[in-house]
Protein backbone atom coordinates (compact mmCIF):
# COMPACT_ATOMS: atom_id res chain seq x y z
CA UNK A 1 0.00 0.00 0.00
CA UNK A 2 1.32 3.06 -0.84
CA UNK A 3 0.24 6.62 0.83
CA UNK A 4 -1.28 8.30 -1.95
CA UNK A 5 -3.48 7.67 -4.96
CA UNK A 6 -5.44 9.34 -7.21
CA UNK A 7 -8.64 7.58 -6.37
CA UNK A 8 -9.56 5.37 -3.12
CA UNK A 9 -12.45 3.21 -3.05
CA UNK A 10 -14.01 2.28 -0.03
CA UNK A 11 -16.23 -1.42 -0.02
CA UNK A 12 -14.82 -3.73 -2.65
CA UNK A 13 -19.01 -4.66 -3.62
CA UNK A 14 -20.35 -4.60 -7.24
CA UNK A 15 -20.24 -0.97 -6.87
CA UNK A 16 -16.74 -0.61 -5.90
CA UNK A 17 -15.20 -3.09 -7.76
CA UNK A 18 -17.13 -1.30 -10.98
CA UNK A 19 -15.75 1.93 -9.77
CA UNK A 20 -12.39 0.93 -9.84
CA UNK A 21 -12.47 -1.40 -12.97
CA UNK A 22 -13.64 1.68 -14.64
CA UNK A 23 -11.17 4.43 -13.23
CA UNK A 24 -7.79 2.25 -13.44
CA UNK A 25 -8.94 1.53 -17.03
CA UNK A 26 -9.16 5.15 -17.87
CA UNK A 27 -5.24 5.15 -16.07
CA UNK A 28 -5.77 6.50 -12.68
CA UNK A 29 -3.95 4.67 -9.99
CA UNK A 30 -6.65 2.81 -7.64
CA UNK A 31 -6.86 1.55 -4.37
CA UNK A 32 -9.94 -0.78 -3.54
CA UNK A 33 -10.09 -1.28 0.10
CA UNK A 34 -12.39 -4.19 1.72
CA UNK A 35 -13.41 -3.59 5.39
CA UNK A 36 -13.55 -7.84 5.52
CA UNK A 37 -10.91 -10.29 5.01
CA UNK A 38 -13.11 -11.97 2.39
CA UNK A 39 -14.69 -10.16 -0.95
CA UNK A 40 -18.14 -11.08 -0.90
CA UNK A 41 -18.80 -13.12 2.31
CA UNK A 42 -20.59 -13.64 4.56
CA UNK A 43 -23.64 -12.79 1.68
CA UNK A 44 -26.25 -10.60 2.29
CA UNK A 45 -28.68 -11.06 -0.79
CA UNK A 46 -30.84 -13.05 -2.61
CA UNK A 47 -28.73 -13.19 -5.80
CA UNK A 48 -31.18 -12.85 -8.30
CA UNK A 49 -30.01 -10.67 -11.30
CA UNK A 50 -31.11 -9.53 -15.07
CA UNK A 51 -28.51 -11.52 -16.89
CA UNK A 52 -28.52 -9.07 -20.06
CA UNK A 53 -27.44 -5.83 -17.52
CA UNK A 54 -24.58 -8.56 -16.00
CA UNK A 55 -23.40 -9.38 -19.18
CA UNK A 56 -22.70 -5.63 -19.58
CA UNK A 57 -20.03 -5.29 -17.12
CA UNK A 58 -18.90 -9.52 -16.78
CA UNK A 59 -17.96 -12.35 -19.22
CA UNK A 60 -20.30 -14.77 -17.67
CA UNK A 61 -18.68 -17.48 -16.01
CA UNK A 62 -20.62 -20.75 -15.10
CA UNK A 63 -18.48 -20.47 -11.54
CA UNK A 64 -20.73 -17.86 -10.34
CA UNK A 65 -23.97 -18.69 -12.32
CA UNK A 66 -26.19 -20.72 -9.88
CA UNK A 67 -29.02 -20.72 -11.71
CA UNK A 68 -30.71 -19.12 -15.16
CA UNK A 69 -34.80 -18.32 -14.31
CA UNK A 70 -37.04 -17.83 -17.38
CA UNK A 71 -39.29 -15.90 -15.72
CA UNK A 72 -40.99 -14.92 -12.41
CA UNK A 73 -44.51 -15.93 -10.90
CA UNK A 74 -46.22 -13.51 -8.57
CA UNK A 75 -48.84 -15.21 -6.26
CA UNK A 76 -51.09 -12.71 -4.69
CA UNK A 77 -52.47 -13.78 -0.87
CA UNK A 78 -55.12 -16.17 -1.86
CA UNK A 79 -52.76 -18.10 -4.33
CA UNK A 80 -53.55 -15.99 -7.66
CA UNK A 81 -50.23 -17.17 -9.90
CA UNK A 82 -49.39 -14.18 -12.52
CA UNK A 83 -46.95 -14.80 -14.69
CA UNK A 84 -43.77 -12.77 -16.35
CA UNK A 85 -41.10 -13.43 -18.57
CA UNK A 86 -37.49 -13.40 -18.24
CA UNK A 87 -37.26 -11.36 -21.20
CA UNK A 88 -38.60 -8.12 -19.92
CA UNK A 89 -39.10 -9.19 -16.41
CA UNK A 90 -37.10 -5.83 -14.93
CA UNK A 91 -33.58 -6.33 -13.49
CA UNK A 92 -34.64 -9.06 -10.75
CA UNK A 93 -34.22 -12.17 -12.20
CA UNK A 94 -32.29 -14.09 -14.82
CA UNK A 95 -29.26 -15.13 -13.00
CA UNK A 96 -29.20 -16.23 -9.92
CA UNK A 97 -25.69 -15.58 -8.76
CA UNK A 98 -23.56 -16.90 -6.23
CA UNK A 99 -22.36 -13.81 -4.70
CA UNK A 100 -19.05 -15.40 -3.43
CA UNK A 101 -17.62 -15.89 -6.12
CA UNK A 102 -19.59 -13.21 -8.38
CA UNK A 103 -17.77 -10.45 -6.89
CA UNK A 104 -14.98 -11.58 -5.85
CA UNK A 105 -14.63 -11.96 -10.00
CA UNK A 106 -15.58 -8.24 -9.91
CA UNK A 107 -12.91 -7.10 -8.16
CA UNK A 108 -10.28 -9.66 -9.73
CA UNK A 109 -11.37 -7.66 -13.15
CA UNK A 110 -10.66 -4.36 -11.24
CA UNK A 111 -7.08 -5.85 -10.01
CA UNK A 112 -6.45 -6.88 -13.82
CA UNK A 113 -7.16 -3.26 -14.45
CA UNK A 114 -4.52 -2.24 -12.57
CA UNK A 115 -6.18 -1.41 -9.13
CA UNK A 116 -4.65 -2.07 -5.95
CA UNK A 117 -7.14 -4.46 -3.33
CA UNK A 118 -5.96 -4.94 0.24
CA UNK A 119 -8.21 -6.48 2.45
CA UNK A 120 -9.23 -6.65 6.37
CA UNK A 121 -8.88 -2.73 6.02
CA UNK A 122 -11.52 0.05 6.79
CA UNK A 123 -12.01 3.68 6.55
CA UNK A 124 -12.67 5.64 9.75
CA UNK A 125 -12.70 8.54 9.07
CA UNK A 126 -12.09 11.40 6.48
CA UNK A 127 -8.61 13.42 5.69
CA UNK A 128 -9.58 17.33 4.69
CA UNK A 129 -7.77 20.05 3.65
CA UNK A 130 -9.78 23.62 3.89
CA UNK A 131 -13.16 22.28 2.93
CA UNK A 132 -12.02 19.37 -0.21
CA UNK A 133 -11.88 15.39 1.18
CA UNK A 134 -8.31 14.56 0.62
CA UNK A 135 -8.34 11.03 1.29
CA UNK A 136 -8.91 8.53 4.39
CA UNK A 137 -7.94 7.27 7.89
CA UNK A 138 -8.08 3.88 7.89
CA UNK A 139 -7.60 0.64 10.26
CA UNK A 140 -5.59 -1.81 8.07
CA UNK A 141 -5.36 -5.60 9.70
CA UNK A 142 -5.43 -3.16 13.49
CA UNK A 143 -3.04 -0.33 12.31
CA UNK A 144 -3.70 3.36 11.91
CA UNK A 145 -2.69 4.59 8.42
CA UNK A 146 -3.68 7.78 6.57
CA UNK A 147 -3.26 7.35 2.69
CA UNK A 148 -4.40 10.46 0.22
CA UNK A 149 -6.31 10.87 -2.98
CA UNK A 150 -7.92 13.22 -5.15
CA UNK A 151 -11.04 11.46 -4.92
CA UNK A 152 -12.32 8.94 -2.09
CA UNK A 153 -15.66 6.69 -2.98
CA UNK A 154 -17.86 5.42 -0.72
CA UNK A 155 -19.75 2.31 -1.62
CA UNK A 156 -19.80 0.97 1.35
CA UNK A 157 -22.91 -0.45 1.76
CA UNK A 158 -26.10 -0.41 3.17
CA UNK A 159 -24.08 0.29 6.46
CA UNK A 160 -22.17 3.21 4.88
CA UNK A 161 -20.14 5.45 7.03
CA UNK A 162 -17.86 7.56 4.19
CA UNK A 163 -21.25 9.50 3.42
CA UNK A 164 -21.66 10.53 6.80
CA UNK A 165 -18.25 11.14 7.57
CA UNK A 166 -18.38 13.48 4.40
CA UNK A 167 -21.55 15.42 6.16
CA UNK A 168 -24.22 13.46 3.54
CA UNK A 169 -27.16 12.37 5.88
CA UNK A 170 -27.66 8.34 4.49
CA UNK A 171 -29.34 7.76 7.45
CA UNK A 172 -32.64 5.11 6.61
CA UNK A 173 -36.12 6.10 8.12
CA UNK A 174 -37.62 2.69 9.16
CA UNK A 175 -40.05 2.92 6.37
CA UNK A 176 -36.97 3.48 3.79
CA UNK A 177 -35.68 0.05 4.55
CA UNK A 178 -36.25 -3.64 3.95
CA UNK A 179 -35.42 -5.93 6.72
CA UNK A 180 -34.62 -9.52 5.08
CA UNK A 181 -33.67 -12.88 6.42
CA UNK A 182 -32.80 -16.15 4.03
CA UNK A 183 -32.46 -19.32 4.20
CA UNK A 184 -30.60 -21.63 1.79
CA UNK A 185 -33.00 -24.90 1.62
CA UNK A 186 -32.13 -28.09 -0.06
CA UNK A 187 -34.02 -30.98 -0.73
CA UNK A 188 -36.77 -28.90 -2.12
CA UNK A 189 -38.70 -29.25 -5.85
CA UNK A 190 -37.09 -26.53 -7.57
CA UNK A 191 -38.63 -25.12 -10.77
CA UNK A 192 -36.98 -22.82 -13.47
CA UNK A 193 -38.80 -19.41 -12.04
CA UNK A 194 -38.33 -16.95 -9.58
CA UNK A 195 -41.29 -17.08 -7.22
CA UNK A 196 -42.58 -14.10 -5.14
CA UNK A 197 -45.27 -14.06 -2.71
CA UNK A 198 -47.11 -10.61 -1.66
CA UNK A 199 -49.56 -10.53 1.26
CA UNK A 200 -49.95 -9.29 4.53
CA UNK A 201 -49.21 -11.82 6.68
CA UNK A 202 -46.50 -13.33 4.65
CA UNK A 203 -44.36 -10.22 4.65
CA UNK A 204 -46.12 -6.79 5.94
CA UNK A 205 -44.24 -4.25 3.45
CA UNK A 206 -42.63 -6.17 1.57
CA UNK A 207 -42.71 -10.07 -0.36
CA UNK A 208 -40.99 -13.63 0.23
CA UNK A 209 -39.06 -14.91 -2.82
CA UNK A 210 -37.72 -18.02 -3.98
CA UNK A 211 -34.77 -18.15 -6.08
CA UNK A 212 -33.81 -21.71 -7.79
CA UNK A 213 -29.69 -22.31 -7.27
CA UNK A 214 -30.00 -25.87 -8.86
CA UNK A 215 -30.87 -28.83 -8.12
CA UNK A 216 -32.94 -29.32 -5.52
CA UNK A 217 -31.55 -25.66 -3.40
CA UNK A 218 -33.20 -22.57 -3.44
CA UNK A 219 -32.82 -18.99 -1.75
CA UNK A 220 -35.92 -18.37 0.24
CA UNK A 221 -35.86 -15.27 1.94
CA UNK A 222 -38.08 -12.60 3.08
CA UNK A 223 -38.11 -8.86 3.33
CA UNK A 224 -40.35 -6.93 5.68
CA UNK A 225 -40.49 -2.65 5.55
CA UNK A 226 -38.72 -1.17 8.56
CA UNK A 227 -41.62 0.44 9.87
CA UNK A 228 -43.95 -2.58 10.34
CA UNK A 229 -41.44 -4.90 11.63
CA UNK A 230 -40.95 -6.02 15.06
CA UNK A 231 -38.08 -7.66 16.90
CA UNK A 232 -36.58 -10.77 15.10
CA UNK A 233 -39.96 -10.81 12.57
CA UNK A 234 -38.23 -11.38 9.85
CA UNK A 235 -36.41 -14.94 10.91
CA UNK A 236 -40.06 -15.84 12.34
CA UNK A 237 -42.15 -15.33 9.55
CA UNK A 238 -39.40 -16.85 7.27
CA UNK A 239 -39.62 -19.93 9.32
CA UNK A 240 -43.31 -20.02 9.54
CA UNK A 241 -43.48 -19.72 5.60
CA UNK A 242 -40.30 -22.62 4.94
CA UNK A 243 -42.54 -25.10 7.22
CA UNK A 244 -45.67 -24.10 5.53
CA UNK A 245 -44.51 -24.39 2.04
CA UNK A 246 -41.36 -26.52 2.27
CA UNK A 247 -42.11 -28.92 4.88
CA UNK A 248 -39.22 -31.63 3.62
CA UNK A 249 -36.80 -28.52 3.21
CA UNK A 250 -33.22 -28.42 4.82
CA UNK A 251 -31.46 -25.01 6.08
CA UNK A 252 -28.15 -25.42 4.83
CA UNK A 253 -26.93 -21.54 5.67
CA UNK A 254 -28.46 -18.57 6.47
CA UNK A 255 -28.67 -14.74 5.56
CA UNK A 256 -29.12 -11.63 7.01
CA UNK A 257 -29.57 -8.25 5.47
CA UNK A 258 -31.15 -4.62 4.82
CA UNK A 259 -32.27 -2.93 1.46
CA UNK A 260 -32.32 0.72 1.19
CA UNK A 261 -35.53 1.05 -0.19
CA UNK A 262 -35.80 5.57 0.03
CA UNK A 263 -35.45 6.24 -3.61
CA UNK A 264 -32.94 8.53 -4.55
CA UNK A 265 -31.63 10.77 -1.61
CA UNK A 266 -30.66 14.30 -1.56
CA UNK A 267 -27.10 14.27 -2.86
CA UNK A 268 -24.31 11.68 -2.99
CA UNK A 269 -21.22 13.99 -3.75
CA UNK A 270 -19.09 16.51 -1.83
CA UNK A 271 -16.03 17.84 -2.10
CA UNK A 272 -13.49 14.94 -3.72
CA UNK A 273 -16.40 12.64 -2.83
CA UNK A 274 -18.79 10.18 -4.09
CA UNK A 275 -20.99 7.80 -3.36
CA UNK A 276 -22.26 4.23 -4.64
CA UNK A 277 -24.46 1.58 -4.66
CA UNK A 278 -26.33 0.87 -1.69
CA UNK A 279 -24.00 3.51 0.46
CA UNK A 280 -25.77 6.02 -2.13
CA UNK A 281 -29.56 4.46 -1.77
CA UNK A 282 -29.36 3.30 -5.71
CA UNK A 283 -30.98 0.40 -4.92
CA UNK A 284 -35.05 -0.67 -6.11
CA UNK A 285 -37.44 0.16 -3.63
CA UNK A 286 -39.94 -1.94 -5.45
CA UNK A 287 -37.93 -5.20 -6.38
CA UNK A 288 -34.40 -4.31 -3.82
CA UNK A 289 -32.58 -5.49 -6.62
CA UNK A 290 -29.26 -3.75 -6.57
CA UNK A 291 -26.56 -5.10 -8.25
CA UNK A 292 -27.11 -3.73 -11.45
CA UNK A 293 -27.84 -0.60 -10.11
CA UNK A 294 -24.36 -0.68 -8.29
CA UNK A 295 -22.65 -1.70 -11.11
CA UNK A 296 -23.60 0.60 -13.57
CA UNK A 297 -23.36 4.03 -11.15
CA UNK A 298 -19.78 2.42 -10.63
CA UNK A 299 -18.94 3.06 -14.21
CA UNK A 300 -20.31 6.53 -14.24
CA UNK A 301 -18.56 7.32 -11.14
CA UNK A 302 -15.62 5.94 -12.25
CA UNK A 303 -15.76 8.02 -16.14
CA UNK A 304 -16.72 10.91 -13.93
CA UNK A 305 -13.66 10.78 -12.07
CA UNK A 306 -10.97 10.47 -14.50
CA UNK A 307 -12.52 13.15 -16.64
CA UNK A 308 -12.39 15.33 -13.16
CA UNK A 309 -8.86 14.41 -12.33
CA UNK A 310 -7.96 14.62 -16.08
CA UNK A 311 -9.23 18.62 -16.03
CA UNK A 312 -7.85 18.83 -12.69
CA UNK A 313 -10.97 19.55 -10.46
CA UNK A 314 -12.30 17.77 -7.98
CA UNK A 315 -14.78 19.98 -6.62
CA UNK A 316 -18.50 19.16 -5.67
CA UNK A 317 -19.60 21.50 -8.28
CA UNK A 318 -16.93 18.96 -10.96
CA UNK A 319 -18.61 15.75 -9.72
CA UNK A 320 -22.29 16.84 -10.44
CA UNK A 321 -21.55 15.03 -13.70
CA UNK A 322 -21.90 11.60 -11.94
CA UNK A 323 -24.83 13.18 -10.03
CA UNK A 324 -26.83 14.28 -13.09
CA UNK A 325 -26.26 11.03 -14.73
CA UNK A 326 -27.19 8.74 -12.27
CA UNK A 327 -30.24 10.76 -11.39
CA UNK A 328 -31.05 10.55 -15.27
CA UNK A 329 -30.87 6.64 -15.57
CA UNK A 330 -31.28 4.84 -12.25
CA UNK A 331 -32.58 8.02 -10.43
CA UNK A 332 -35.84 8.13 -12.66
CA UNK A 333 -36.38 3.86 -12.28
CA UNK A 334 -35.87 4.28 -8.52
CA UNK A 335 -38.08 7.18 -8.11
CA UNK A 336 -41.12 5.22 -10.32
CA UNK A 337 -40.20 2.03 -8.43
CA UNK A 338 -40.99 3.88 -4.95
CA UNK A 339 -44.26 5.21 -6.39
CA UNK A 340 -45.51 1.79 -6.84
CA UNK A 341 -43.86 0.51 -3.48
CA UNK A 342 -45.54 3.04 -1.73
CA UNK A 343 -49.18 2.65 -2.94
CA UNK A 344 -48.95 -1.10 -2.32
CA UNK A 345 -47.80 -0.63 1.09
CA UNK A 346 -51.54 0.75 1.48
CA UNK A 347 -53.02 -2.42 0.39
CA UNK A 348 -55.01 -4.84 1.97
CA UNK A 349 -54.71 -8.57 1.11
CA UNK A 350 -58.24 -8.05 -0.44
CA UNK A 351 -57.48 -5.66 -2.58
CA UNK A 352 -54.06 -7.39 -3.78
CA UNK A 353 -56.43 -10.69 -4.73
CA UNK A 354 -58.80 -8.19 -6.48
CA UNK A 355 -55.88 -6.65 -8.68
CA UNK A 356 -54.36 -9.90 -9.55
CA UNK A 357 -57.91 -11.68 -10.29
CA UNK A 358 -58.29 -8.18 -12.44
CA UNK A 359 -55.23 -9.37 -14.78
CA UNK A 360 -54.74 -13.33 -14.20
CA UNK A 361 -54.50 -14.42 -17.63
CA UNK A 362 -53.88 -11.86 -19.32
CA UNK A 363 -50.80 -11.33 -18.89
CA UNK A 364 -48.45 -11.82 -22.31
CA UNK A 365 -45.40 -13.85 -22.11
CA UNK A 366 -43.60 -10.62 -23.02
CA UNK A 367 -44.41 -8.54 -20.00
CA UNK A 368 -42.23 -6.83 -17.80
CA UNK A 369 -42.81 -5.72 -14.03
CA UNK A 370 -43.53 -2.29 -15.34
CA UNK A 371 -46.03 -3.65 -18.26
CA UNK A 372 -47.56 -5.40 -14.96
CA UNK A 373 -47.85 -2.48 -13.16
CA UNK A 374 -49.52 -0.47 -16.09
CA UNK A 375 -51.87 -3.12 -16.99
CA UNK A 376 -53.42 -3.14 -13.28
CA UNK A 377 -53.67 0.60 -13.23
CA UNK A 378 -55.55 0.14 -16.44
CA UNK A 379 -57.55 -2.20 -14.99
CA UNK A 380 -58.29 -0.54 -11.53
CA UNK A 381 -57.73 3.55 -12.18
CA UNK A 382 -59.38 3.98 -8.90
CA UNK A 383 -57.47 1.92 -6.75
CA UNK A 384 -54.56 2.84 -8.45
CA UNK A 385 -54.90 6.73 -9.05
CA UNK A 386 -51.68 7.42 -8.02
CA UNK A 387 -49.99 5.94 -10.65
CA UNK A 388 -51.18 7.77 -13.55
CA UNK A 389 -47.83 9.96 -13.69
CA UNK A 390 -46.44 6.68 -13.78
CA UNK A 391 -47.52 6.27 -17.03
CA UNK A 392 -45.24 8.25 -20.05
CA UNK B 1 -28.73 4.02 28.70
CA UNK B 2 -28.01 2.00 25.47
CA UNK B 3 -28.38 -1.27 23.32
CA UNK B 4 -26.72 -4.09 23.79
CA UNK B 5 -26.16 -7.11 20.77
CA UNK B 6 -26.39 -10.37 21.35
CA UNK B 7 -22.96 -11.42 19.12
CA UNK B 8 -24.02 -14.94 19.53
CA UNK B 9 -27.43 -13.93 17.35
CA UNK B 10 -25.94 -11.07 15.22
CA UNK B 11 -25.66 -12.49 11.39
CA UNK B 12 -23.82 -8.97 11.22
CA UNK B 13 -25.47 -7.84 8.31
CA UNK B 14 -26.07 -4.07 9.38
CA UNK B 15 -29.23 -3.13 9.07
CA UNK B 16 -29.00 -1.63 12.40
CA UNK B 17 -25.62 0.34 11.18
CA UNK B 18 -27.82 1.91 8.59
CA UNK B 19 -31.53 3.32 10.49
CA UNK B 20 -29.10 5.08 13.93
CA UNK B 21 -29.81 8.20 13.73
CA UNK B 22 -27.18 8.59 16.31
CA UNK B 23 -24.47 7.05 14.16
CA UNK B 24 -23.53 5.02 17.25
CA UNK B 25 -23.23 1.60 15.65
CA UNK B 26 -20.96 0.51 13.42
CA UNK B 27 -20.25 -2.93 11.60
CA UNK B 28 -17.00 -4.17 12.11
CA UNK B 29 -16.18 -7.40 10.21
CA UNK B 30 -18.43 -9.36 12.03
CA UNK B 31 -19.73 -8.15 15.17
CA UNK B 32 -21.42 -4.30 15.97
CA UNK B 33 -19.74 -1.61 18.23
CA UNK B 34 -21.72 1.03 19.71
CA UNK B 35 -20.43 4.67 21.09
CA UNK B 36 -21.86 6.34 23.55
CA UNK B 37 -23.39 8.72 21.42
CA UNK B 38 -26.39 6.06 21.42
CA UNK B 39 -29.58 8.04 23.05
CA UNK B 40 -32.11 4.82 23.34
CA UNK B 41 -34.81 5.38 20.70
CA UNK B 42 -34.85 1.54 20.01
CA UNK B 43 -34.84 1.78 16.35
CA UNK B 44 -32.43 -0.70 16.13
CA UNK B 45 -34.34 -3.26 18.18
CA UNK B 46 -37.22 -3.31 15.69
CA UNK B 47 -35.00 -3.21 12.77
CA UNK B 48 -32.68 -6.15 13.46
CA UNK B 49 -33.88 -9.29 11.14
CA UNK B 50 -33.01 -11.51 13.78
CA UNK B 51 -33.53 -9.64 16.92
CA UNK B 52 -30.28 -9.40 18.18
CA UNK B 53 -30.78 -6.25 20.36
CA UNK B 54 -31.34 -5.48 23.45
CA UNK B 55 -32.95 -2.27 24.85
CA UNK B 56 -30.94 -1.32 28.22
CA UNK B 57 -33.14 0.41 30.65
CA UNK B 58 -31.37 1.38 33.83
Amino acid sequence: MKNKYDVIVVGAGPAGSSVAKTASKAGLDVLLIEKRQEIGDPVRCAEGADKEGIKRHIKPDPRWIAAEVKGSYIFAPDGTKLQISEKLSGAEVGYVLERKIFDRALAEQAVSSGAEVIVKTSATGLIRKNKQITGIHARSIGESVDIKAKIVVGADGVESKVGRFAGINTTLAPKDIETCAQFLVSGIEVDEYSHFYLGNSIAPGGYAWVFPKGEGVANIGIGVRGSRSGKGMPVKLLSNFVKHHFPTGKIIEVVFGAVPASGPIEKTIANGLMLAGDSARQSDPLTGGGILNALDAGVMAGTVAASCIEKDDVSEKALMEYEIQWRETIGKKIRKSLVVKEKFGTLTDEQFNTLAHSIEGKCKSTMNVFDMILALFKANPRLLWEFRNLIK
Amino acid sequence: MTVTVNRYKCGYCGACVSVCPMAALELVETWIEINDSCDDCDTCVNICPIGAIESVKE
